[in-house]
């Protein structure tokens, strides 16, 4: 066999073009469903498990999918703000713990995301070094963003404008990392995680500046009058946070109209939960109530029903290959009929002829296997990512 | 050594016929094989090789009717008996020189492949003025070059047959003598036999006899021709 294998890798090695397309075949009709299953099996399991551990979601009315996507999987589609009088009607209703949530903003292509410290308790996630936000302008990494980023405690990380052109924009804020978190292999551990204030620092609303009513520069000072003061662009605010400058940041305007994007409520109990969705289906109510777990499943229906479709054209597609196949051994066999003669002439048994097909079949089936298993392995490796990217964004 | 008794031979129902009453090549005779092209000559050298099987009459090499034998004995036969020098080379593109010498021992379990054969093909290739040229491609080499590594393929496993096509075919004349020397020398140091179909009248001296096949019966019925 030794032989025939020697004798077919030859052959194959001089045939480069038709061997590289017969495994390029091969290779992507057993790859493609294979990924696909592993990626559509890898979303499944990352959708559900977050979405069922999240009992409710408060946002403004409009996609439920974005809603969800934005707040438990921290997605690129900010969905319409709402405020923070929503956490404070969850508050006062009795029947579920409010967590706010404010993910619009990013650092390097992480999710700022803007909480309470209730959400470490409710997600269950601890501290593999440093310390929790204490201060604005504090950060906690979620463990795959520390090691994207390469940041440890004590470093800094600074928050990506939103657009570029805006000049009279928000100014990026220099954030301080406090403590990073043990991983949980969710979208916990790609985002950055601040004190709601500090989103409020990074949109602008909380501001920090030099106290105008002690600035000698009239060209600082637009208007004065005995109780306001108006300062000019010339201004100059704060892009950090520290323990001296702390004490001049503040808020301009109502706190409770304090921008956020959603609200997870956390019921006490079932009942509660119930009660609490039925507040939220009337038609003045500007706001919805939507289970997770209900939107996920929704997706998830149409992500498989696209997927037999896949499959389906997939299954189509491969027997066409596998046909196309066939036909370039049969017409290769056609073409090779001066050497097989050849061969028969020189004395060699019908079977040889057999076994070096055989041979050269292994060895493109094998060479075949062989990378689709490398780029599994590599899909595998980077499931997490890849369905990031092609589902949750 | 080759004995033919009342051959009688035909392609496709009776297109072609051949037939021999008669012939016979002793042990280290070297024989040359001429006539009018279509006559038959590569035919005969088929019959004798075992490639086709005559209609009536026997062919016997030595002790062995080869026309007798099954059609897997007379391939097993071929391998190990009869060294062809095919008329159109029949190397293989995509093996080099040295990989096509070799061929024969790759494909059948009859011949083992040792690290002798292998310096005994380098030996032959050498002795074939080819043997620079060991790790080329076969496509790479000239007309010339490859009938000499046809040549070697045929004579390594040391047949008791060897079966020339237009062996030196393509050959320029000073190298058709020396591969007919070698040809001979082989054939004289194992005690071989030659059977090699020439149209080169100016070899024929060369040889111990001249088989003339307008002396045969070797006709094209109906206008045809022995492919």
């Amino acid at each position: 066999m030794m032989d025939s294998l020697y004798i077919a890798w030859k052959y194959l090695t001089y045939n480069k073009v038709k061997t590289a397309t017969l495994v390029a075949c091969i290779v992507l009709i057993a790859f493609l469903p294979m990924a696909l299953e592993l990626l559509l099996d890898e979303s499944e399991r990352q959708l559900l498990s977050r979405a069922v551990s999240t009992p409710l979601v408060v946002g403004a009315k409009g996609s439920a999918l974005d809603l969800v996507m934005n707040t438990i999987y921290f997605g690129d589609e900010v969905p319409e703000i709402i405020t923070m009088a929503a956490a404070e009607k969850i508050y006062e209703s009795d029947l579920a713990l409010p967590v706010p949530l404010y993910v619009r903003f990013q650092a390097r292509k992480h999710p700022i995301v803007g909480t309470t410290l209730d959400y470490f308790d409710f997600r269950g996630l601890t501290l593999a070094t440093g310390e929790s936000i204490t201060m604005l302008g504090d950060c906690v990494l979620g463990a795959t963003a520390a090691d994207r980023l390469d940041l440890n405690v004590g470093e800094s990380i600074v928050s990506s404008p939103e657009n570029l052109f805006d000049l009279a924009g928000v100014y990026p804020l220099k954030m301080k990392v406090v403590g990073i978190l043990d991983k949980t292999h969710t979208s916990d551990d790609l985002a950055i995680f601040v004190d709601l204030k500090t989103t409020y620092v990074i949109q602008g609303l909380v501001h920090g500046h030099t106290d105008l009513w002690k600035v000698r520069d009239p060209t600082l000072i637009l208007n004065k009058d005995d109780k306001n003061i108006t300062g000019s662009a010339k201004v100059y605010e704060y892009t950090e946070i520290t323990e001296d400058n702390i004490e001049e940041f503040h808020y301009h305007g109502d706190p409770t109209a304090a921008p956020i994007t959603a609200v997870i409520a956390l019921p006490f109990d079932e009942k509660s939960g119930t009660i609490l969705r039925g507040r939220y289906l009337t038609d003045e109510e500007n706001h919805q109530i939507v289970k997770p777990a209900e939107v996920i499943n929704t997706l998830l229906a149409s992500i498989f029903r696209i997927k037999n479709v896949l499959d389906a054209v997939i299954v189509i597609v491969g027997l066409g290959t596998v046909i196309a196949i066939i036909l370039v051994f049969a017409l290769s066999l056609r073409l090779r009929q001066r050497e097989i003669v050849t061969i028969f002439k020189i004395g060699c048994r019908q079977m040889t002829i057999a076994r070096l097909i055989a041979a050269e079949i292994l060895i493109i089936v094998g060479f075949s296997a062989i990378i689709c298993l490398v780029l599994l392995a590599f899909v595998n490796h980077y499931d997490d990512s890849l369905v990031r990217t092609l589902f949750i964004r | 050594m080759i004995e033919i008794n009342s051959l009688e031979f035909e392609y496709r129902a009776g297109e072609f016929h051949l037939t021999m009453p008669e012939f016979a090549v002793e042990k280290g005779e070297k024989v040359a094989v001429i006539g009018p092209s279509g006559s038959g000559k590569t035919t005969l050298l088929n019959l004798v090789a075992g490639i086709l099987t005559p209609r009536k009459g026997s062919v016997a090499v030595g002790n062995t009717v080869v026309s007798g034998l099954s059609d897997q004995a007379r391939r097993d036969f071929r391998i190990t008996n009869v060294g062809f020098v095919f008329q159109d080379f029949a190397l293989l593109d995509y093996l080099n020189v040295m990989d096509n010498i070799l061929h024969p021992y790759r494909i059948t379990g009859a011949l083992k492949l040792t690290g002798e054969i292998r310096e005994r093909a380098a030996m032959l290739a050498r002795e074939m003025g080819i043997g620079d040229k060991l790790r080329r491609q076969s496509t790479d080499l000239s007309h010339g070059e490859k009938q000499r590594a046809a040549i070697c393929r045929a004579l390594l496993p040391h047949p008791r047959v060897i079966l020339a096509d237009e062996a030196t075919g393509n050959l320029d004349p000073g190298n058709k003598i020396r591969i007919l020397e070698l040809l001979f020398e082989s054939v004289e140091k194992h005690d071989a036999t030659l059977l090699a179909v020439t149209h080169d009248h100016e070899l024929l001296p060369h040889f111990d006899r001249v088989a003339d096949f307008q002396a045969f019966q070797g006709q094209a019925a109906q206008g045809g021709q022995a492919p």
